[in-house]
């Protein structure tokens, strides 16, 4: 199960330390200058629906997949807590429900509403370490489906049913930040933080005992290593990410309700996690690229093959199905087969060369 | 029983003290005072009887789940959508033949051939491998609830019981005495309930009976001790499995019949019954037969009491108990640590 980060990691075969732009692999520069000029061609639903949404439901899954990847706990609260977060932003900040909120600030509410976030992915964190695998699974699930029905019962702090609408981000800067074009570098940045942020934990010390308690728990507790605590740690941090990306797709939808955090979400961003590939960061945004260009354009496509726009699920489901069956690390796992499949010597019948 | 009496002699007595307090308040004549606390004995005495009865439904639904995973350690997150597909079944049959007993056995068959399917065509092929096996059963699942409705509609369906099981009965219960005359009022209860609620504590002795009696029950319990070594032995542990898969499906399957005649059948329901298995599961503890009947009781029982007596928040109380025993017991209470 280990990593192979030697393949972004820099080679520094001459072994003079290069500078720092030729560290960077090339395949960064081109994502990252498509990425920023893509509002000067891309139109405004691209920009706000497509893109927008894949950042955001690509942060939430990247949550998962820190905590699956590198911690090798598939926790399926991470839908949950993004949609806490969402909550307290518009309890705590302004939303057309004025009886509840408070309206708070913005620099009050937001780090609040992380806060509270991770919070509560500490506690669901210490209450699900106490299990392994798929263990942890089911009792994730049932916390989410708690949380679900929770906050669609309760009035007095979640509004029940309908739960909040008018939750606006705050006017920063003079710019109208729901707009498509603020809102996507918005995302972009967000995203890219988050991203960077899990790569750069993953190789710090602590992701690296991270990654030793997922591969082997006893052999770390023996070195010393506290295993809970790590976990649960991962569980906070998770939350974080999990956290700022529910705050952004509170704001894309100006809306939070139950069924934003309910038990189909939290399925679906396991589903994007798993279909990306969870053993890097980049698998979730790609799986969250492929979910809404499905979840978008899906109804044409149906409609086109002569099945109803409804059947939206079973494709997703089908094509969850197939990715699992096929290749359990998702599309980034067929990429990496078949780039070793191309290193491979036909006659030799093995790698050329260490990976 | 003694020994957990002399280990635990606090509990012992608390438990004790409980029976005792159910007892007397399922058969006294709750005086006025009691009445004005917790309202009237005959809401109390539903809420009990019904949650006993849900406690049954969920059992049998929880018990091929526990089974399942026991056994194969895979956690099959379809079990819902079997049960709704036994449940739909069950509802054609009955309505299209006529007779509500033969809706049992042809869903517990057809239900349990795609058990048998599941098992041979995916399960096998990524035996060991528990993780994706889980998240090839969300899969599933995903699919399965989209053709279900494709196939049956959003629509509500009702399995309506035969008219000799249909009306309420007499129990010899008191609830209560008529001011006018003096006269006793009795308890009226659903015979279908009763029935069904009796059929499934049978299904459940029987399988004890097997699991604990039986030659195939020996193998089932060392399978889930070791697996390897039983196979190890000779035994022909594919067989075995396949067995187990087809009579956890068919029993998910025969719930579904039931579930459809205590409630309904529809879309959504199967990840309603996929959670309630899931905590009667994680309370009672996984792979433990027993610890299914349990935590399905306490499940049942804490729905129905939750939904009378704190409305609002009935669905969180239980689970806020799966809460508490994960704190407490992480094994869940008949869980082998």
């Amino acid at each position: 199960m280990a990593i192979t980060e030697s393949n972004t990691l820099p080679r520094t075969n001459s072994g003079q330390r290069k500078v720092w732009f030729e560290r960077i692999p090339a395949s960064y520069w081109v994502v990252g200058i498509a990425l920023l000029i893509m509002p000067a061609f891309a139109s405004d639903f691209a920009l706000y629906q497509v893109f927008g949404w894949t950042f955001i439901l690509g942060m939430i899954s990247l949550s998962l997949m820190f905590l699956g990847g590198y911690g090798g706990m598939v926790s399926l609260v991470q839908m949950s807590i993004a949609g806490l977060a969402g909550y307290m932003v518009a309890i705590f900040g302004d939303s057309a429900i004025t009886d509840i909120s408070m309206g708070w600030p913005w620099y009050i509410a937001i780090p609040l509403a992380l806060i509270v976030a991770m919070l509560f992915g500490t506690i669901v964190g210490s209450l699900a370490v106490r299990t392994e695998g798929i263990y942890t699974i089911m009792i994730t699930l049932a916390v989410a489906a708690a949380f679900f029905y929770f906050t669609r019962q309760n009035y007095i702090i979640f509004n029940g049913f309908s739960g909040f609408n008018g939750v606006l981000p705050p006017e920063l800067f003079g710019v109208d930040w729901r707009q498509s074009k603020p809102f996507y570098y918005l995302t972009l940045f967000w995203a890219a933080v988050a991203y960077f942020s899990v790569l750069y934990v993953s190789r710090a010390p602590f992701g690296l005992a991270l990654q030793g308690v997922r591969d082997n728990p006893r052999r770390m507790a023996a070195l010393g290593y506290s295993v809970n605590a790590h976990r649960i740690a991962a569980y906070a941090f998770a939350a974080l990410i999990a956290g700022t990306g529910g705050i952004l797709l509170t704001w894309q939808s100006a809306q939070i309700s139950p069924g934003t955090a309910g038990i189909g979400p939290a399925i679906d961003i396991l589903v994007i996690a798993v279909i990306g590939g969870m053993r890097r960061p980049a698998g979730p945004f790609i799986g969250a690229f492929i979910y809404v260009l499905l979840k978008t354009f899906a109804i044409d496509v149906l409609l086109s093959v002569g099945l109803s726009g409804e059947r939206f699920q079973l494709l997703i489901g089908l094509g969850f199905l197939a990715i699992v069956f096929f290749s359990p690390d998702g599309l980034l796992g067929l990429w990496d087969r078949w780039q070793e499949f191309r290193k491979r010597d036909p006659l030799l019948d093995r790698g050329e060369g260490p990976l | 029983m003694r020994n957990f009496a002399s280990r635990h002699p606090g509990w012992s007595i608390v438990i004790l003290l409980v029976a005792a307090a159910l007892i007397w308040s399922i058969f006294a004549i709750w005086p006025k005072g009691l009445v004005d606390v917790i309202g009237r004995k005959k809401v109390f005495l539903n809420a009990l009887f019904n949650g006993i009865t849900l406690g049954g439904l969920y059992f049998l639904v929880a018990s091929g789940f526990t089974l399942i995973f026991g056994l194969m350690r895979n956690v099959n997150l379809a079990h819902g959508s079997l049960y709704l597909l036994g449940g739909y079944i069950g509802y054609f049959v009955a309505s299209s033949t006529g007779y509500w007993l033969l809706a049992f056995p042809v869903a517990f068959v057809l239900v349990a051939a795609v058990g048998i399917l599941m098992q041979i065509f995916i399960f096998r092929r990524m035996e060991g491998q528990d993780l994706r096996q889980t998240l090839v059963t969300i899969g599933i699942s995903i699919v399965m609830a989209d053709l279900m409705l494709w196939g049956f509609g959003g629509d509500f369906y009702n399995i309506t019981p035969p008219s000799w099981l249909s009306g309420p009965m007499e129990t010899l219960l008191v609830t209560g005495v008529k001011r006018s005359s003096g006269d006793l009022i009795y308890l009226k209860y659903p015979v279908v309930r009763v029935v069904i609620f009796l059929a499934s504590v049978v299904i459940g002795i029987a399988m004890w009976l097997i699991l604990n009696r039986t030659q195939i029950g020996m193998m089932i319990r060392a399978g889930v001790d070791d697996r390897d070594m039983l196979s190890a032995t000779g035994a022909r542990i594919q067989l075995v499995f396949v067995g187990v898969f087809a009579f956890g499906a068919g029993l998910a399957g025969i719930a579904g019949v039931v579930g459809g005649t205590f409630q309904s059948v529809a879309p959504g329901e199967d990840i309603r019954f996929l959670l309630a298995s899931l905590v009667v599961v994680i309370v009672g503890g996984m792979g433990s037969i027993t610890g299914a009947a349990l935590g399905a009781l306490l499940i049942g029982l804490a729905e129905q009491f939750g939904s009378v007596y704190f409305p609002t928040y009935a669905v969180v109380l239980t689970f806020l108990i799966m809460v508490l025993v994960l704190a407490f017991r992480p094994q869940g209470l008949m869980g082998r640590s």
